[in-house]
């Protein structure tokens, strides 16, 4: 079996040749690791990083973007919500200040009239008395007359008497 | 993870019974063509001993015609020079020492053209250096075309990488650009998907090793696939390749290993009774897993190759080596299509050999690296 693999110059290493490929490799790798691999991996490391954190600062920037939006948007909203309540304490108040000028007007209203009736009252009674006065006093006159008819005939004091008694009671 | 080790042994004794059975029909098959070939008064060669001869009888074809075995097997294998078409070729350098009489040749390939010897050594068919009385030990330290292209590719990537890295300081805090565009998500996808869901906080440290060997194996199997001179080779279809680059990973492994590891695999979780079984499978596991990867990277790639080259054969087979103009027409009209579809395949089979080779040593380091806190416990 040995002998079939060394006749086979296909499965026979050529020492030569390999001894060629080993300083060919090991040169090499030496010079490609120093002067090619690293610098270029580590700039791809570099990139690698550089670029990730521009993306995470995006990222962050972007996330703050959006909060201060939102902040924005909130201080809208309460700034439209005290609008509105502004708005509808206002009118609160000029309703109430329009009903409580109509109430006031009705009281004053309502006490002129009052004032009024009592004037009209008073007036009344005042010209009651002098109504009063003045029957007094015309009575008096004709009392005075009829006394002084009294004295000349009977029969016209009572006619007379009767008479006055008559006009007088359209009072 | 007992299971787990003994499902990757099973894997791994599938494939050295496949590697054993193809080697077996290939032997085979040469030993059936040996009647013929041995006609020739040449006798180089034939002494299978030694280990580093090469077994392909290239001396085929005066009455055979279009061998596409021999085709395939020269095309997937290393060679001294770089055949370009017919009779020309690119010399490589040649550095040999012949251990037996300890003798160094050096120089040019195109030393050897037309078959002239040098100090005992002449050029085979397959453009292979060899000794002539193929019993003399030696050691091929030649620039070959494997050799030549993992310089290339040691070259480019160099290049590349140094020329990003230094984008990558000049463009600190900018867009990346030009070339860095192109590397960067490579480099990305390699930490991603390859290291870091297996090796955690332990990814920087083993970045580089696996980055150099997914572009390293990436880049050779796509030159690979290049036909034209600086590409072509079959650097990651060899076995040499595989296992030097296995071996950096099992040594890697190995060399990092918590102490969990080894206590699984001296301790393992289960009956003291059992570890007589258990401890020699666990240790079998240790080495099995850099086998498989550096027999899966080697059989993928060489497949590749070989159905490529097969294809392109057709042409040859059906026009009987250029004798047939409408044979050779028919053999295009079918193999153009089946190549380039197969090339389409090999182009993701390029990159994704590099990923399997690279994701599996990840896999095992991140294993070896885990630490239990909870002892013994869900295995």
């Amino acid at each position: 079996m040995t002998s079939i693999i060394l006749m086979n110059p296909l499965i026979t290493p050529d020492p030569g040749l390999a001894i060629w490929a080993i300083l060919i490799f090991s040169i090499l790798l030496f010079l490609l690791s120093k002067f090619a691999f690293r610098p270029i991996v580590n700039s791809l490391k570099e990139r690698q990083d550089s670029i990730e954190t521009a993306l995470n600062a995006a990222n962050k920037a972007k996330e703050e973007m959006a909060q201060l939006q939102s902040k924005n948007e909130d201080l809208l909203r309460e700034a439209k919500e005290e609008r509105n309540k502004m708005l509808l304490e206002a009118k609160d108040i000029a309703n109430k200040t329009m009903d409580d000028a109509r109430e006031r007007a009705k009281v004053e209203y309502a006490k002129l009239i009052d004032n009024a009736r009592k004037d009209f009252e008073a007036e009344r009674v005042s010209a009651l008395m002098q109504m009063k006065n003045e029957a007094g006093k015309l009575a008096v006159d004709i009392a005075e007359k009829l006394v002084k008819k009294e004295l000349s005939d009977k029969k016209a004091q009572e006619d007379l008497v009767s008479s006055l008694i008559n006009e007088a009671k359209f009072n | 993870m007992v299971n787990l080790s003994i499902y990757k042994n099973i894997k791994t004794i599938i494939f050295i019974v496949a590697t054993l059975l193809l080697s077996n029909n290939v032997i085979y098959a040469q030993h059936d063509s040996e009647p013929h070939t041995t006609t020739t008064s040449e006798v180089h060669n034939t002494d299978a001993t030694s280990t580093t001869t090469e077994a392909g009888h290239n001396e085929e074809g005066h009455s055979t015609g279009f061998n596409v075995k021999d085709v395939a097997m020269h095309h997937i294998a290393d060679a001294n020079q770089w055949h370009i078409m017919g009779d020309i070729h690119i010399p490589l350098p040649v550095m040999i020492y012949n251990r037996t009489t300890s003798e160094w040749i050096v120089g040019l390939s195109s030393m050897f053209h037309h078959g002239e010897a040098l100090k005992g050594f002449e050029m085979n068919h397959s453009d292979r250096i060899v000794p002539i009385n193929g019993t003399d030990s030696y050691i091929d330290f030649s620039i070959t075309k494997n050799v030549f292209t993992m310089l290339l590719v040691a070259f480019l990537l160099l290049v590349i990488f140094i020329t990003v890295a230094k984008a990558c300081e000049k463009n600190k805090g900018k867009a990346p650009k030009g070339l860095q565009n192109i590397i960067e998500p490579l480099v990305l996808f390699v930490r991603d998907e390859i290291v870091q869901p297996n090796l955690g906080k332990n990814t920087d440290k083993f970045l580089p090793y696996f980055l150099t060997a997914f572009f390293f194996i990436w880049l050779n199997n796509i030159l690979g696939l290049i036909p034209l001179a600086p590409g072509g080779a079959n650097v990651m279809g060899n076995i040499a390749v595989t296992l030097v680059l296995s071996v950096f990973t099992l040594i890697v492994v190995n060399f990092n290993a918590k102490k969990d590891y080894w206590k699984h695999i001296f301790m393992p979780p289960a009956p003291v009774w059992l570890w007589p079984i258990l401890i020699p499978i666990e240790l079998i596991g240790v080495i099995s897993k850099p086998f498989a990867l550096m027999i899966r990277l080697f059989a993928n790639m060489s497949a590749g190759h070989i159905i490529v080259i097969s294809l392109t054969s057709l042409i040859f087979v059906f026009g009987k080596a250029g004798m047939s103009i409408a044979g050779s027409a028919t053999g295009a009209a079918i193999a153009v299509p089946f190549v380039l579809f197969i090339s389409v395949i090999e182009i993701l089979v390029a990159a994704l050999q590099a990923f399997i080779f690279t994701m599996l040593s990840a896999v095992f380091l991140g294993l070896a690296l885990e630490e239990h806190h909870h002892e013994e416990h869900a295995h």
